[in-house]
């Protein structure tokens, strides 16, 4: 069977708690490194081609604009994105693949949407681009490309680590109508059906990515609120911190799995 | 009131009476008031008896009983059916009515761990979306529909 699971056998260990009489959950235990795997892996050949190949990957329209933003002069300052940082292809090379990351002036991790707006706002005096806008999928879109084939290299220290823990505090946590927490479909049920799709182990390395289920481009914030919404939880707004946190904790558990940005899944 | 586990030292408390065979100990829900009475809730939540047809309907809606998402059962017009819990064929041989309705009011009671959603709760939930606060997964009567319905899976 190609069936697998990840962690410990749960029956077993929930028919011991009873037993004792205990009911407070063990916390679950992280994917041991070497069985890691991205979204990548659980999806059919079809689907993986359809990533691998630029002839065919639908990202690819979001990067051309994207490329053409980063050219652009904008705002009131009538600065392009290439006028401070040049070519994206060498100044951008694993920028995706560290973030989220601290932004001394926020005083808290940003991800790299809310870095590209501080940059409009600070170094191009223009307006933010709206959270799912085209245009700010495809300026990150573009950005993230150049980390394709990088590592995830998030760097935890002592200004980050509060809000590593705040976001695996909310993967830990039962949510919603239905009660159900992140770790307990991605890090023990992972590789099983849930109805007719595969549940991944929730690695985020590639966005933003096209979901054929979306018809276009999406960032890992819409991804997680249609999680949420799915355990009848009320979503966080785009862009909250409760948000970011989730990201950095996310992307912290996927460090060292190579980024696919922008990625194809089903 | 909170939900049946207001503090933890409680559920300790209400999980060892659980297992007890003559322990009896009533959950709370907003919803109302059940028997829990070993790993059964013997009494039906209605006064109105259960209907296997439309248990069976609730059964497979996706939308409305959700059981497809994690369990398969004797159903083969449904394709993509889940499988992360117990397969739903024979149920009714191997739990009985009450058994099976503290499974689908109350799961959590025999599983701490479990993924399987408390169908008669709401309170104790944390971030509950809008359109879901205050409300069960399932009225008292849906739930009756079920355990009619899966009583009659012998096999």
């Amino acid at each position: 069977m190609s069936a697998r699971r990840g962690g410990r056998p749960l029956p077993a260990l929930a028919a011991a708690c009873v037993v004792l009489g205990f009911t407070q959950a063990a916390p679950a235990a992280e994917i041991p490194s070497a069985e890691r795997r991205s979204g990548y892996e659980f999806m059919s050949r079809e689907t993986r081609a359809m990533q691998d190949d630029d002839a065919t990957n639908p990202a690819v329209l979001w990067l051309l604009d994207g490329e053409a933003l980063w050219n652009r002069k904008d705002g009131a300052a009538g600065r392009a994105c290439a006028d401070c940082h040049g070519n994206a292809r060498a100044s951008m090379k694993g920028a995706a693949a560290r973030h989220p990351a601290w932004d001394a002036a926020a005083g808290r991790p940003v991800n790299l949407e809310q870095r590209i707006n501080a940059c409009r706002a600070g170094r191009q005096q223009a307006a933010p681009l709206a959270y799912e806008s085209r245009d700010l999928l495809a300026l990150t879109a573009y950005v993230a490309r150049q980390s394709r084939g990088m590592p995830v290299d998030i760097a935890i220290d002592k200004r980050t680590k509060p809000f590593l823990d705040a976001g695996r505090d909310t993967f830990m946590r039962r949510q919603g109508q239905l009660n159900l927490a992140c770790t307990q479909c991605h890090d023990e049920l992972w590789g099983r059906k849930l109805a007719g799709s595969t549940i991944p182990q929730a690695h985020p390395t590639g966005y933003p990515l096209y979901r054929l289920e979306w018809q276009g481009l999406g960032s890992l914030q819409r991804r997680l609120r249609n999680c949420l919404t799915g355990m009848r939880a009320e979503p966080y707004p785009f862009g909250a911190p409760e948000f970011v946190d989730l990201e950095l904790y996310l992307m912290w558990r996927a460090r060292g799995m190579k980024m696919e940005s922008p990625a194809v899944r089903p | 009131m909170e939900g049946p586990c207001p503090t933890p030292a409680a559920a300790v408390l209400v999980a060892a009476l659980a297992v007890m065979p003559s322990g009896m100990v009533r959950g709370d829900t907003a919803a109302g008031a059940y028997a829990v009475v070993g790993d059964a809730v013997p009494a039906p939540l209605t006064a109105a008896p259960g209907d296997p047809a439309r248990g069976r309907a609730i059964v497979l809606n996706r939308q409305v009983g959700l059981c497809l998402l994690c369990h398969s059962g004797p159903f083969p017009e449904e394709r993509f059916q889940g499988e992360l819990a117990p397969d739903l064929r024979g149920v009714g041989a191997r739990l009985s009515e009450g058994q099976i309705r503290l499974r689908i009011v109350e799961p959590g009671r025999l599983n701490a761990a479990t993924i399987m959603p408390a169908y008669f709760r709401t309170g104790g939930l944390t971030r509950v979306a809008p359109a879901f606060r205050g409300k069960t997964v399932l009225t008292a009567g849906q739930i009756e529909d079920i355990v009619a319905f899966l009583a009659t899976l012998k096999d």
